[in-house]
């Protein structure tokens, strides 16, 4: 069994914890009613700005919105600057990960990560050994999804560190709550997020190449509009006011890369590519793919352009790797890491792979590099049958997966139709990392399962998103939230 | 700006032009078979559609005889006609959504609730009362495009790229419709027959929208040559050849201002504007009228290609 989850709103279900004081009396003074009005509203307005997520071609092609909250997700000032500082402290360790990976090596000889791990795994890509990057940057943008399971930690369950998605939903998603809530946002005092497209440039310039004019071009890459998140794409260069750019937009002369323009060839000098490695270049990888531009990654070893996200960082988000990622930290920083992994057992160890077999009825199981709930046993909801099958798999190849304990995701009040229930939640917020510094605007996208008791946030599989706010720390009585939080477990006991 | 950007802006406007003259030419066509007099002068208004779209080859191989049901299902519906009103609304549509950074919120707007309502629209079981309906309501969905791009767009090369597609394909229809009738026009026959004559030529006039602008212009009765003079060398005649090349050439020098760069599509623009200007319709007929137009139309091909070229690949 599944602890009780933790309620973000109201801790164990009967309180309110102080960051949610505003949206408690105003849901206690909004009916249902105008509710479903404004959730209408908000449906309505993602219409008709055309923000989807297509499924080109489909013959239904009704192109489809993710389902969105009005009830917004809310953390306190002190709550963020403890996500910031590990979210900082994560991605600088991935960025050091990668960089020694590609280069000496030494986390390997140390003894800390396997080395079959790095070199065996399908996503390094030999080809970026000994090149050199502006500022050693690897992971420009990196979503990293956070959960919690009380009011205390945070943990990463995943780090996202290839082509993460969904910062055009947080943008939006603050976009229409400010339209539909003036009044919400005059009280809450809540930090604003609108600024990311601006960091994100002031990323990407700041890691041209040396070769590079003070006023770098950036383009911006998609695979098309065939590809499912074409919109955020298109969104994305617009607010940033740079092109967006098709593989056959762009053509590679003498190691230097130029995009064809009305005006003739303009040479650019940061390609943010929202297209996977293996369709780079058909010179350097799959040579089937008609997406990419042959040469560019011979453009790029010879430092002529920089590449957003860097080709090779998938080895260092798969499931594997995860489970390092604490050592990981303490290798390259020195520190105790701020953000949590969720326990994971490797079934590649011995004495791992015991206690899961022991304990598959209640474990999740996954595959190291899958995705999408594929390939996966949620124990508590499988039968007998289904738990043999997986753990025959499991026997015959256990360096193939991980484990990890069922968890009771914190839940946040959501409405769902006759009234303010709480769901499960997660939160994926946005770290871009500058050849100057970190920047992450305070917030980031959260995802909700909006099926009562469903633990599974993909927009793929029911899950809706949710405006999250930063609120200033509740200043009005220091105490309260202390005594607040005492009676509660007093009750609780 | 992306070559690829203007060529699918150059080709947005281009097809969202076509789809509202091909409306154009179907409701012409359909008011004109309504006449008694058609039945007993034996000739085909459907087939004249046909022939102004350049596509009657291909529509005698698929569907034989030119009539109500199959030229509405050529022109209008077909899937395998390229330039049918669908095909048109539907690349209209997929260039839109390639070129989202370059349009406004209201341009993509109309072309995507067009095409969305298009898909709901079939030519099966239409009565005369509901083409005449769907014919109105993509002549709407056209000039909806053209008054957004009008007042939204940033007057930079997006917008020069756009015009330029509309007024190329304007000027090709307008020369492939007088083309239709031109081998009995003639400085000779000072006034129409009677009839089904008066019929065809006033039904030309209103596929370009411009019957009523004939007699505030000429304050006459239908006169062929008057008709051709109209809708070749007048310029407050907005659909003429010469004024789509006024405005084709302003468009080209805008371009060429912005870039610092004149090139070989200013050279042709500026040569065909300047022969249109100078001409006199007798020069015109001495040609004759089939061998002008047949002339215009490969010009204007050929500036197309040179557009291209120069800015699009």
């Amino acid at each position: 069994m599944a602890p009780v989850a933790f309620d973000e709103m109201t801790g164990d279900g009967r309180g309110c914890r102080p960051a949610y004081s505003l949206i408690k009396s105003w849901l206690a003074e909004t009916t249902p009613d105008t509710l479903k009005l404004r959730q209408d509203e908000a449906e309505f307005l993602f219409r008709r700005i055309g923000i989807t997520f297509a499924v080109y071609g489909d013959a239904e092609a009704e192109e489809r919105i993710i389902p969105f909250d009005i009830v917004p997700r809310v953390l306190t000032g002190t709550e963020w600057a403890t996500l910031s500082r590990g979210l900082t402290q994560r991605v600088t360790a991935l960025n050091r990960f990668l960089a020694d990976i590609y280069g000496k090596g030494e986390i390997i000889r140390a003894g800390v990560v396997p080395q079959e791990l790095v070199y065996q795994n399908p996503s390094f890509r030999p080809e970026m050994v000994g090149v050199r990057l502006p500022s050693d940057v690897y992971v420009q943008i990196a979503g990293i999804d956070i959960i919690r399971t009380d009011d205390k930690d945070f943990y990463v369950l995943e780090d996202n560190a290839r082509t993460p998605s969904g910062v055009s939903y947080m943008l939006e998603n603050r976009d229409v709550m400010m339209r539909l809530f003036p009044d919400l946002f005059a009280e809450a005092r809540i930090q604003p997020v609108e600024n990311y497209p601006d960091e994100l440039l002031a990323t990407l310039r700041s890691l041209a190449p040396a070769s590079a004019p003070s006023e770098p071009t950036v383009a911006l890459m998609t695979p098309g509009p065939l590809n499912s998140a074409y919109y955020e794409h298109s969104f994305l260069a617009d607010k940033l006011g740079v092109d967006l750019v098709e593989g056959r937009d762009l053509f590679v002369r003498d190691n230097v890369v130029y995009m064809r323009t009305t005006e003739g060839p303009k040479r650019v000098d940061v390609l943010y590519r929202r297209i996977d490695d293996d369709f780079l270049d058909p010179l350097a990888f799959r040579p089937d793919s008609v997406l990419g531009v042959p040469g560019l990654i011979s453009a790029y070893r010879a430092g002529n352009v920089n590449v957003a996200n860097a080709v090779g960082t998938g080895v260092a988000d798969d499931k594997a790797m995860y489970t390092y990622m604490p050592d990981i930290v303490r290798f390259y920083l020195g520190e105790e890491p701020v953000l949590k992994n969720v326990p994971t057992w490797r079934c590649r160890e011995p004495d791992s792979l015991r206690y899961v077999l022991e304990h598959l009825p209640e474990l999740v199981v996954k595959e190291v590099q899958g995705s999408g709930g594929y390939g996966m046993l949620v124990g508590p909801k499988a039968d007998k049958a289904q738990i043999e099958t997986f753990a025959a798999k499991l026997k015959h190849d256990p360096d193939n997966f991980i484990a990890q304990p069922t968890l009771a995701l914190s839940t946040s009040p959501t409405f769902v139709g006759e009234g303010v229930a709480p769901r499960h939640v997660d939160l994926r917020p946005f770290v871009l990392t500058g050849s100057d510094k970190v920047r992450i605007v305070p917030g980031g996208l959260t995802r909700v399962a909006l099926k009562e008791g469903s633990l599974v946030v993909n927009s793929s599989q029911g899950g809706g998103t949710k405006d999250t706010w930063i609120i200033e720390d509740p200043d009005d009585d220091d105490l309260a939230p202390q005594t607040q939080s005492q009676s509660q477990s007093q009750g609780k006991a | 700006m992306l070559s690829r950007h203007a060529d699918n802006l150059f080709w947005l406007a281009r097809y969202v032009e076509r789809a509202e003259n091909t409306a154009r030419l179907l409701e012409a066509a359909a008011r004109l078979s309504a006449m008694p007099v058609s039945h007993a002068e034996g000739s085909n208004e459907w087939e004249m559609a046909v022939a102004a779209t350049g596509t009657l080859d291909s529509f005698k191989e698929a569907y034989g005889e030119a009539n109500a049901r199959t030229v509405v299902e050529h022109l209008a519906f077909s899937t395998f006609n390229p330039s049918s009103i669908r095909s048109c609304m539907e690349v209209a549509r997929t260039n839109a959504r390639a070129v989202r950074t370059a349009l406004t919120m209201d341009m993509w707007e109309t072309i995507n609730s067009g095409w969305l309502e298009m898909r709901k629209r079939s030519a099966a079981r239409m009565n005369r009362q509901e083409l005449s309906d769907f014919l109105a309501w993509v002549k709407e969905a056209s000039l909806r495009f053209d008054g957004s791009a009008h007042r939204t767009m940033l007057r930079n090369d997006a917008y020069y790229f756009l015009c330029l597609g509309s007024y190329i394909e304007r000027a090709d229809f307008t020369a492939r419709i007088l083309n239709v009738k031109a081998d009995v026009l003639t400085p000779d026959r000072p006034s129409v027959g009677g009839g089904f004559d008066y019929y065809q030529w006033s039904w030309i006039l209103r596929s370009v929208s411009a019957l009523t602008s004939y007699h505030w212009v000429y304050r006459e009765n239908l006169k062929p040559h008057l008709v051709a003079d109209l809708l070749i060398l007048r310029d407050e005649m907005p659909r003429s050849l010469v004024a789509c090349y006024q405005n084709i050439t302003r468009n080209l020098d805008s371009l060429a201002r912005d870039y610092g760069r004149q090139g070989l599509a200013q050279r042709k623009a500026r040569s065909t504007l300047g022969r249109l200007q100078g001409a006199e319709l007798d020069e015109v007929f001495k040609a004759g009228l089939p061998e002008y137009l047949d002339g215009f139309i490969n010009e204007n091909a050929g500036l197309g290609a040179a557009i291209a070229e120069q800015y699009l690949e």
